[in-house]
């Protein structure tokens, strides 16, 4: 494990890096010994980094790089139950798991989030109006706790609490180390997709609203640039999985194959203004026009849910101020939100280029957990001048209206907005200061959003 | 913490009545509430900037501070901290004097030199300690253009200036490497109590807009800057001005 070395550490934002000692255990033992070793500042897990803002961030003290713990244990074929360490990246997982025909339920934007981010963050994807969220398909978890013992946790057995901490907790609860997942079968790696251009914000939102549960994932994007009759256009693209008939005859042939090159790596030599008024309007005009209503397409792993995921550290496009993303929930009667904060990203001048618009099904029991049901949208802004006081005002929207923030893409807001977007953040300390009296699981996050 | 946009929670400022520092804390302000921290010596007017931070929505907490009493400073700068993370921390402390009197009264003289030079130098290291643990934070000293080239019309502030200039820059490579940034504020005439009755030089300013400069270099980490900015290109040229020209201009 070593001792571990000081690294500068920031999220995929790129924004507001801190130092911290990091440490690579190999086994929960090795956890337990770092969490033992812990100085004043305490100690925090991090996967892959892609969390925006700085939850896996702990300035001045440890963290954890859990990638060290990376084995596939176990895959059950007949139960569809899967055995695996917390560093273990979905990516990895699905090479694993698909050949024998299983697929994970909740795959967000991207494949490099480690099982332990997922949980942390209780994840969400395309398909949350059916499925929910990571953390309704954890079987049973491993955590490694303050005081260095370790348990198994279930969602219903005896530290059921603990368990819901945990899911959504962002890592303050302890170390998450190993999980079984229950995953679903699936004949093919393809999507029978059906896209919809559609010309103006409510249609999108109505169209949405009238025959998502048609589908088993939905996500729609929108134009933030464009204004007038115009507003808000944008692409429906909604997807159930294919089946061994929807194939050609040649896609038949290994209907299980893990499509997803990545054939690029963005190189870090951008200036900052890559994205302004001028390219943020041809990428979306490009967007936009690149698909044209299509019904019934097949589509693999990458066109259809992870088209991000082509380019390596894509991040790095934005230039060396990074960006954030702002995405919030806000309930199904407030669609009317959506609208507003459009209108201030606008009047404000900023340039989001990428705002995905989905409906949420029910969210679960975890009291941090983000989805509820209801909107989310998800804004991708470059740091600039006036984009705090921009945020800031979304954050009053977006409370005053009964929403809240997604906190692996929170970067910036109050602690009282978590506070009033949160109403069970006080029974969740609880649960958190039993297990962890002194505070030793400690963040930036944390620290900066007095969760702790 | 300070955040993706840059916005700071806590802020200690040390010489707890400069009017630049306390600007700059009320620029911060008006973005978001914070937990400051203010250090300097008793006061009414110590006093009246709590009352006004607060009227703010900040939580305001007095300690205090003698910058000449050296042995002293580790418990101010402990007793900042005791409250959580300092996320910026600004030296502002700091005495223009006499010129005439200071160069010619060695009492005077020492003063100068230990109220700006050594206990910015003690702050400093103590502040960087500090810092260098909690792994993050920004730490903003106010230097002057003074220290950029000495005048006959006050160089004993200006030598002050110029040494707690350089410690500071190097401060700035010692720290980096451990997540904390330092931003060196070289200003040029400022409109304050401290320069009251004294002509105003080319380029003056006022505490309002030297901290907007302070702000804007915080949240950009940005390591030396000038106020006005074009100030830094006026100087850039006046030290390589020879003697004989520079000593007959009216700067």
């Amino acid at each position: 494990m070593g001792t571990g070395e000081q690294r500068a550490l920031h999220g995929w934002g790129r924004t507001a890096p801190t130092i911290a000692t990091v440490v690579t255990p190999r086994t929960p033992e090795e956890v337990a010994a770092a969490i033992a070793a812990a100085g004043p500042r305490g100690i925090i897990a991090r996967g892959l980094g892609r969390s925006y803002g700085d939850p896996a961030q702990n300035a001045g003290g440890t963290v954890l790089d859990m990638t060290g713990l990376g084995t596939v244990h176990s895959i059950d074929v007949d139960s569809g139950i899967v055995d695996v360490d917390a560093g273990v990246s979905l990516d990895t997982l699905m090479r694993r798991a698909l050949p024998f025909g299983l697929w994970i339920p909740v795959l967000p934007g991207t494949r490099q989030v480690t099982i332990g981010g997922a949980i942390g963050a209780d994840i969400h994807g395309k398909a949350h109006h059916v499925v929910g969220s990571f953390g309704n398909h954890v079987v049973s978890m491993t955590i490694v706790l303050a005081d260095g013992s370790i348990h198994e946790l279930t969602p219903d057995g005896p530290e059921s609490e603990l368990f819901w901490a945990t899911v959504g907790g962002m890592g303050l609860t302890g170390v998450v180390v190993r999980a079984r997942l229950k995953l679903h079968p699936v004949e093919t790696a393809y999507f029978k997709v059906d896209t919809e251009q559609i010309d103006n914000l409510d249609d999108l939102m109505r169209r949405q609203t009238e025959d998502d549960d048609r589908y088993a994932e939905s996500v729609s994007w929108f134009d933030a640039v464009t204004t007038g009759e115009h507003f808000g256009r944008g692409l429906l693209t909604r997807a159930n999985h294919a089946t061994l008939e929807d194939l050609s005859p040649k896609q038949r042939k290994d209907p299980l194959k893990f499509d997803a090159p990545q054939l690029l790596t963005v190189p870090d030599v951008f200036p900052p203004g890559m994205l302004n008024r001028w390219t943020g309007r041809l990428f979306s005009e490009l967007w936009y026009r690149k698909s044209p209503t299509t019904l019934g397409a097949i589509q693999n792993i990458t066109q259809f849910l992870h088209p991000l995921d082509i380019a390596g550290e894509w991040n790095r496009g934005y230039g060396p101020h990074g960006f954030l993303q702002y995405q919030f929930v806000v309930p199904k009667d407030r669609g009317d939100v959506i609208r507003t904060v459009l209108s201030l990203v606008t009047e404000a001048g900023q340039v989001s280029a990428l705002n995905v618009l989905k409906q949420f099904g029910e969210g679960n029991r975890a009291p941090l957990s983000f989805p509820k049901p209801g909107w989310t949208l998800c804004l991708d802004i470059p740091i600039g001048p006036g984009l705090g006081e921009l945020c800031d005002e979304l954050d009053r929207v977006v409370l005053d209206a009964g929403g809240r923030h997604y906190l692996a893409k929170e970067s910036r807001t109050t602690p009282e907005a978590i506070r009033r977007g949160y109403p069970r953040l006080d029974e969740w300390r609880k649960v958190r200061a039993a297990v962890d009296p002194q505070g030793v699981f400690a963040s930036d996050m944390a620290r900066r959003l007095e969760l702790i | 913490m300070i955040d993706a946009v840059g916005n700071p929670q806590s802020i200690l400022l040390l010489g707890g009545t400069s009017e630049i520092g306390l600007a700059t804390v009320e620029a911060f302000a008006g973005d978001r509430p914070l937990r400051v921290v203010l250090a300097g010596r008793p006061s009414s007017r110590l006093d009246d900037a709590k009352t006004r931070l607060e009227g703010k929505g900040c939580a305001v907490e007095l300690v205090d501070f003698d910058a000449q009493a050296f042995d002293t400073h580790a418990a101010v700068v402990g007793k900042a901290f005791a409250g959580g993370d300092v996320d910026v921390a600004i030296v502002a402390f700091g005495l223009l004097g006499d010129n005439e009197e200071a160069w010619t009264d060695a009492a005077k003289a020492v003063e100068l030199a230990q109220v700006n030079y050594t206990a910015a130098v003690s702050v400093g290291v103590l502040l960087g300690t500090r810092l260098t643990a909690q792994g993050h934070g920004s730490l903003v000293a106010l230097s002057s253009v003074a220290g950029e080239r000495a005048r006959r019309s006050n160089f004993v502030y200006g030598s002050t200036k110029a040494g707690l200039d350089a410690f500071y820059t190097g401060l700035t490579e010692a720290l980096r490497p451990s997540g904390v940034t330092v931003t060196v504020v070289r200003p040029g005439f400022v409109h304050t109590r401290m320069t009251e009755g004294l002509t105003p030089a080319p380029l003056s300013t006022t505490p309002e807009a030297v901290a907007e400069v302070i702000v804007h270099a915080v949240r950009t980490r940005t390591e030396l800057v000038w106020a006005p900015a074009p100030l830094r290109f006026v100087m850039s040229a006046l030290r390589h001005v020879p003697r004989p020209i520079f000593r007959r201009l009216p700067v």
